[in-house]
């Protein structure tokens, strides 16, 4: 036992609120000499030393692996390869949501006092590995033999963007949502990645671009779809007590749940709204906040679909009126709302499971080291990750004061 | 209930389902022609795709024969698939159907123009034989 737990156990209770200490990201969104592990090695040096907190500090750890191809980078893996010393370990995987999810079950294991610090990482080499594919390529070919529930989806050729393009249709038909006001989400995403250096794609675009971009999915148009990168990310979550000296302000978690209606596509039960209605809700009361309180949002962009989805079940508008919220703006720069500052999935930085990085660019907006996109005033932050298809939600608030 | 039509001995290009004990039965009823969902008898609960268990209470569901109409609920024409065989099939239209008994199924929308497919619309199922013992359903406008 180190003299700290030594303290803890003379001086009784600490304050165990959950925090984040630490964020680092790896290479993006192109890295040819980093496979999927250094994506996971360097983001985790990275966000150790951001914060200051040595290696061996690490008593949790939180990995979904999933990074494909020939890379194994599970949670048992990652925690040999890595070395961690871990007494609290979870390898909870929701496709791109993971993170938020990680957030929930780490903050949990904080607060029960089964760990101290936790280290969360995550790697992918998807685009220099695979190319950019996978979403109209990705799924089974011909000659192939499918097992389990994709058994009843394989013969049809869905694609991955199809299986959101089935959620747009059907939400335009009840709602009258536009393929403008879906646009509006990625206009504005882009807006913010001209201004990050490393973005995959930084010329500012109009709704026309959208609208007029090739088709891929109807109604999903090219620039409704997220881009493909590489990257990484990490973080790390500690107790507001250990986080008093540290090289970073804290960010404190305020309030986190998950919730998921389904995994493939065909068991989706309403094309028009998504777990969150659960999670967002539950995430608010446990934080004692409204969407009224939230000061920017980083939204998972796999698809432009995905932002409306989000929008309507988290709670930041009625359900149908997803489309007229998006087309008043408050989602740009400038904005009341603004999502994604970090340019999202669709114009940034999208390596498969992009849950991460939603996490990271809102510690960073809450610590006031946004640069050029900081949000002015920001305190409290919603970060919505969707995993699968638009199956399993994970919602993380986050904030710059002690709650 | 009458059978549907089943279109054989066309070389079957795409992905073939893996049977398993569950959904043996309902890949060897479209070889048939017969399109089969689950029915619970302890609540009543039908579902599609096939499962050991209710998805509502947990009980072990029977077997229905369905009627094989449906409502087009959502689609997507798919215009970009790099995969085999489907990239020489572009464009094609990938739906979810409302079956009458209630359950949704997934499955191609075919005979009609990709850019004429509506929700909403009727259609009916027939069956494509992808090898002996295991039909794959396929859909195409009501003729009434």
């Amino acid at each position: 036992m180190d003299s700290r737990k030594w303290r803890l156990f003379y001086f009784g209770p600490m304050d165990r609120t959950p925090v984040i200490v630490g964020v680092g990201l790896s290479e993006y969104p192109k890295a040819p000499d980093l496979d999927a592990v250094q994506h996971h090695s360097l983001a985790m040096q990275r966000a150790l030393a951001d914060c200051g907190i040595p290696k061996r500090e690490i008593d949790g750890y939180i990995c979904a692996g999933g990074s494909g191809g020939m890379m194994v980078d599970d949670a048992v893996t990652m925690s040999e390869y890595l070395r961690i010393d871990h007494r609290y370990v979870d390898s909870t995987m929701t496709g791109g949501s993971s993170f938020e999810f990680h957030v929930q079950h780490g903050a949990a294991a904080i607060r029960d006092g089964a760990c101290d610090t936790i280290l969360v990482t995550y790697g992918s080499d998807q685009l220099s590995r695979m190319g950019r594919m996978l979403g109209t390529g990705g799924f089974q070919r011909g000659g192939s033999r499918v097992a389990g529930p994709m058994q009843y989806e394989a013969p049809y050729g869905n694609s991955l963007v199809g299986a959101y393009a089935m959620a747009a249709r059907r939400h335009m038909h009840e709602f009258g949502t536009t393929s403008e006001q879906l646009a509006e989400i990625a206009v504005g995403v882009r807006e913010f990645a001209t201004l990050n250096p490393k973005a995959i794609y930084r010329d500012p675009i109009t709704v026309d671009d959208v609208v007029n971009s090739r088709m891929i999915a109807d109604p999903l148009h090219k620039l409704d779809c997220c881009a493909i990168t590489d990257g990484g990310g990490a973080f790390i979550m500690t107790t507001a007590e250990r986080a008093r000296d540290l090289a970073q302000p804290p960010v404190y978690v305020l309030g986190a749940a998950g919730a998921q209606t389904h995994w493939n596509i065909s068991q989706m039960p309403d094309y028009t709204t998504t777990a969150g209605a659960k999670a967002g809700p539950e995430a608010f009361a446990r934080a004692g906040l409204t969407p009224d309180d939230v000061d920017m949002i980083m939204f998972y962009d796999s698809f432009t679909i995905t932002v409306l989805l989000l929008l309507e079940s988290v709670g930041f508008c009625k359900r149908g009126e997803g489309g007229p919220f998006v087309a008043e703006g408050h989602l740009k720069r400038g904005g009341k709302l603004p999502l994604n500052t970090d340019g999202g999935g669709l114009s940034s930085c999208h390596p498969g499971m992009r849950g991460i990085f939603l996490i990271i660019e809102a510690v960073r907006q809450l610590r006031g080291q946004a640069g050029e996109v900081q949000v002015p005033d920001c305190n409290v932050a919603l970060a919505a990750g969707s995993g699968g298809w638009l199956s399993a939600i994970g919602v993380a608030i986050l904030g710059k004061e002690h709650p | 209930m009458t059978s549907t039509e089943v279109v054989r001995g066309e070389e079957w290009l795409r992905p073939k389902p893996a049977k398993d004990p569950v959904s043996t039965p309902y890949w060897e009823a479209a070889a048939r022609g017969e399109l089969l969902i689950q029915h619970c008898p302890s609540c009543g609960n039908r579902q599609w795709y096939p499962r050991a268990v209710c998805t509502a209470c947990g009980e072990s569901p029977e077997w229905e024969q369905a009627s094989g109409r449906g409502t087009v609920h959502t689609f997507t024409i798919i215009r970009q698939n790099y995969a085999k065989p489907f990239r020489d099939l572009l464009p094609y239209v990938v739906a979810m159907i409302e079956l009458e008994e209630g359950p949704m199924v997934m499955g191609n929308v075919t005979d009609i123009e990709a850019d004429d497919v509506q929700i909403g619309m009727p259609v009916e199922v027939y069956m494509v034989e992808a090898e002996e013992g295991l039909g794959v359903p396929f859909w195409r406008p009501a003729k009434s």
